[in-house]
């Protein structure tokens, strides 16, 4: 290494938190600017609108409402308070529709870029490839936020639009005023997107395996339904409780009353030790294979 | 070259590269193996060592439990039931939701509701205040089943049919509505309640003894031991912690005589024995909630006793439905239901079940026959149940030799 690069790569170390954002930024631009994730974040809008105009046509036939308790958890509450839409619509997008979102972009991250063969150029920039995978890793995670309140968001206005808003009715039978069931709402939509920052961390991992965006995206998505699949098994309870999707529900929790903080708790260590395992696993791969496209 | 087309540490020999470039790899396998080792060690660490408290015999245990006052607790209460029955949560939902809400009765109903915890593993929340109020919630998936006793009245709530059960609660000819009939009795709510069910039966058929200390809820607490005496009862062992301080049953553990895991394991994972807030036992129906009363349920769900959990049963105590004859005594006595002619009477519930439960019960008795004729046997892993092809039903926890013993010699 000549002594002018040496010096390059220096101040590049020195300017790095500057580096960093400025990576964040320009991937964060890119990735919202695309218009697959736009598209991604109008069908996830329109879940909620789906259920809710669902449950309209529904409850406008048999007048004393609620039929019943079967459907997906929240949905006999909905026609009685609008807020229910957005536990309802996220209880509903969780298993399926969200970490498909979020598969599809954590698997293109650095396999969509190597295969348009525009990877080399990204790793020209003196940011480091711990940093770049670090902007990529944080971009997903952004995304995972963005995708819930986008769900959670569309889910208020429509039942907001639709059905009374008012008191809520935790489930433990203990009312709260409007004002906080917004913040638990809230609250809600934060442990959702929490809830996929293990997936997202798995999905990186395989995006750095394999140079084709496709192949990546249709392996994380894969084994996000075997992995779902696993744990319904009833056989292989034992493994349960070390499957990424195992405690995704307890956001369920936060509307007890008291809050009910175990299952919570569990699944955000969950969370936290797939980002690492997986995390730290996409790092050992991406700063030590060649990159050739 | 640009500094970031091949790994970093291109400066190195390649075997140097080599070696860090796996080396890296070492990262997310340790920080597996961590994770892996926190979680293994945590549970064992926790459970590392019994408390050191002095020595009680069985009688000052018993005493002190006797004498506990405590009126006011909440805390969480987690269940497991594990009587080596097929999961009936999932056999209730394969049938099609039977308790959607379209059939008589209610989703809020306490019996249906309790009949859950009969197998896997369940968390509750309880919380009481004195005789006059108490709590109890299951937590399930994302929707709860509260049981609230407040006063006057009888509160049940399921979140998930958005529909509620409203009784007044049963009183005492003084008034006052007494100890043994609040809320959950004969449900299986508290380790208070199971203790209670247990201690009732113990005499000379019992050896009760003090079984060293153990650590319940982050107290601790002495462990009593009850055992029967008599050969013949799938019983091997009930366990209760007792809280050392306050006399309260923290844990209650049933052992079959088939040994494994425990049949029934309830047991406080957080207790505290504070007053719980007023609010924790209001209740008024939300808006749109289908509130059914109770006056205006049909059929044996009008009881006056609030949920009758069926577990009297298990302990000899015999059911409510008519005909039932208690032959033998203590830990393998054993109930028969209906006599020879008669139909068969209310099974705990089994002739609720439709027909292809009733399908499935076939398929799961073995074939028995003796000087009473021929009949069924149902097996579980504390409780045997003897149907006979007359009508008749013998049911006990003891084994299948002394269901067919008490067939044989019934009239």
């Amino acid at each position: 290494m000549s002594r002018a690069e040496a010096e390059v790569v220096a101040q590049g170390r020195a300017v790095s938190p500057l580096w960093t954002f400025g990576l964040l930024r320009s991937e964060l631009r890119v990735t919202f600017r695309r218009w697959r994730t736009l598209a991604l974040l109008v069908v996830l809008a329109g879940v909620p609108v789906l259920i809710g105009i669902a449950m309209k046509v529904d409850s406008g036939g048999s007048p004393e409402g609620g039929g019943g308790g079967g459907g997906p958890a929240f949905f006999s509450q909905v026609t009685q308070n609008g807020l229910f839409l957005v536990f309802a619509a996220l209880a509903a997008t969780l298993p399926v529709f969200l970490p498909m979102a979020v598969g599809v972009v954590a698997g293109d991250s650095i396999a969509g870029e190597a295969h348009s063969g525009t990877l080399r150029y990204l790793l020209v920039a003196p940011a480091g490839r711990s940093r770049l995978l670090l902007a990529k890793y944080a971009t997903t995670l952004v995304f995972c936020l963005v995708a819930t309140l986008v769900v959670a968001a569309s889910a208020l206005a429509v039942g907001a639009l639709l059905f009374p808003v008012g008191e809520v009715m935790t489930i433990s039978g203990v009312p709260i005023g409007f004002g906080e069931g917004l913040l638990r709402a809230l609250a809600v939509a934060v442990a959702v997107a929490a809830s996929l920052v293990g997936f997202a961390a798995v999905g990186l991992f395989v995006s750095t395996l394999t140079s084709s965006g496709i192949a990546a995206m249709a392996t994380t998505v894969g084994l996000l339904i075997t992995v779902q699949i696993l744990d319904t098994i009833p056989q292989l309870d034992a493994l349960g409780p070390y499957l990424f999707p195992h405690y995704w529900l307890s956001f369920a929790d936060l509307l007890r009353e008291p809050v009910y903080w175990d299952e919570l708790g569990k699944n955000l260590g969950m969370q936290g030790v797939y980002a690492a395992v997986f995390g730290s696993a996409a790092w050992a791969r991406f700063t030590s294979r060649d990159i050739t496209a | 070259m640009a500094p970031n087309d091949t790994a970093q540490g291109t400066t190195e020999g390649t075997g140097g590269v080599r070696r860090r470039k796996a080396a890296r790899y070492i990262v997310p396998v340790a920080v597996a193996g961590v994770a892996a080792a926190t979680i293994g060690l945590v549970p064992a660490l926790a459970n590392a060592g019994d408390p050191d408290l002095p020595q009680l015999t069985a009688q000052e245990l018993i005493e002190k439990i006797a004498a506990s006052d405590t009126e006011q607790l909440s805390g969480n209460v987690k269940i497991t039931t594990d009587l080596g029955l097929p999961n009936l949560d999932g056999i209730a939902k394969s049938l099609g939701g039977a308790e959607g809400g379209k059939g008589k009765g209610s989703g809020a109903d306490p019996q249906a509701q309790l009949t859950k915890l009969v197998s896997g593993t369940h968390t509750l929340r309880v919380a009481a205040d004195g005789p006059e109020r108490q709590k109890v919630s299951i937590l399930d998936d994302a929707a709860e089943y509260s049981l609230i006793h407040n006063g006057d009245d009888v509160w049940a709530y399921d979140s998930a049919s958005n529909e509620a059960f409203h009784a007044k609660a049963p009183k005492d000819a003084s008034g006052k509505p007494g100890k043994r009939q609040k809320l959950p009795e004969g449900a299986p709510t508290t380790p208070k309640e199971f203790a209670e069910q247990a201690l009732k039966m113990a005499g000379k058929d019992t050896a009760v003894t003090v079984d060293g200390t153990a650590q319940v809820a982050g107290r601790d607490a002495y462990q009593l031991s009850v055992k029967p005496k008599q050969s013949g009862s799938t019983v091997a062992d009930i366990r209760v912690a007792v809280d050392a301080k306050t006399g309260t049953p923290l844990k209650f553990t049933l052992l079959s005589t088939d040994g494994g895991k425990p049949v029934v394991e309830a047991g406080f994972t957080k207790v505290d024995f504070a007053k719980p807030a007023a609010s924790t036992f209001d209740f008024t129906p939300p808006k749109g909630a289908k509130v059914t009363e109770a006056d205006k349920l049909d059929g044996p769900k009008n009881d006056k006793n609030a949920p009758d959990f069926g577990l009297g049963k298990e302990f000899g105590k015999g059911g409510k439905g008519e005909d039932v004859k208690v032959i033998g005594q203590g830990w393998t006595s054993i109930a028969q239901i209906g006599t020879k002619s008669a139909k068969p009477a209310a099974g705990n519930g089994k002739d609720q079940l439709p027909p292809q439960a009733q399908g499935l019960m076939d398929s799961l008795g073995a074939k028995v026959s003796g000087s009473f004729g021929e009949g069924r046997v149902f097996s579980t892993r504390l409780v045997n149940a003897l149907m006979t092809d007359d009508g008749r039903v013998f049911v006990g926890a003891v084994t299948k030799d002394a269901l067919v013993k008490a067939a044989n010699e019934a009239k």
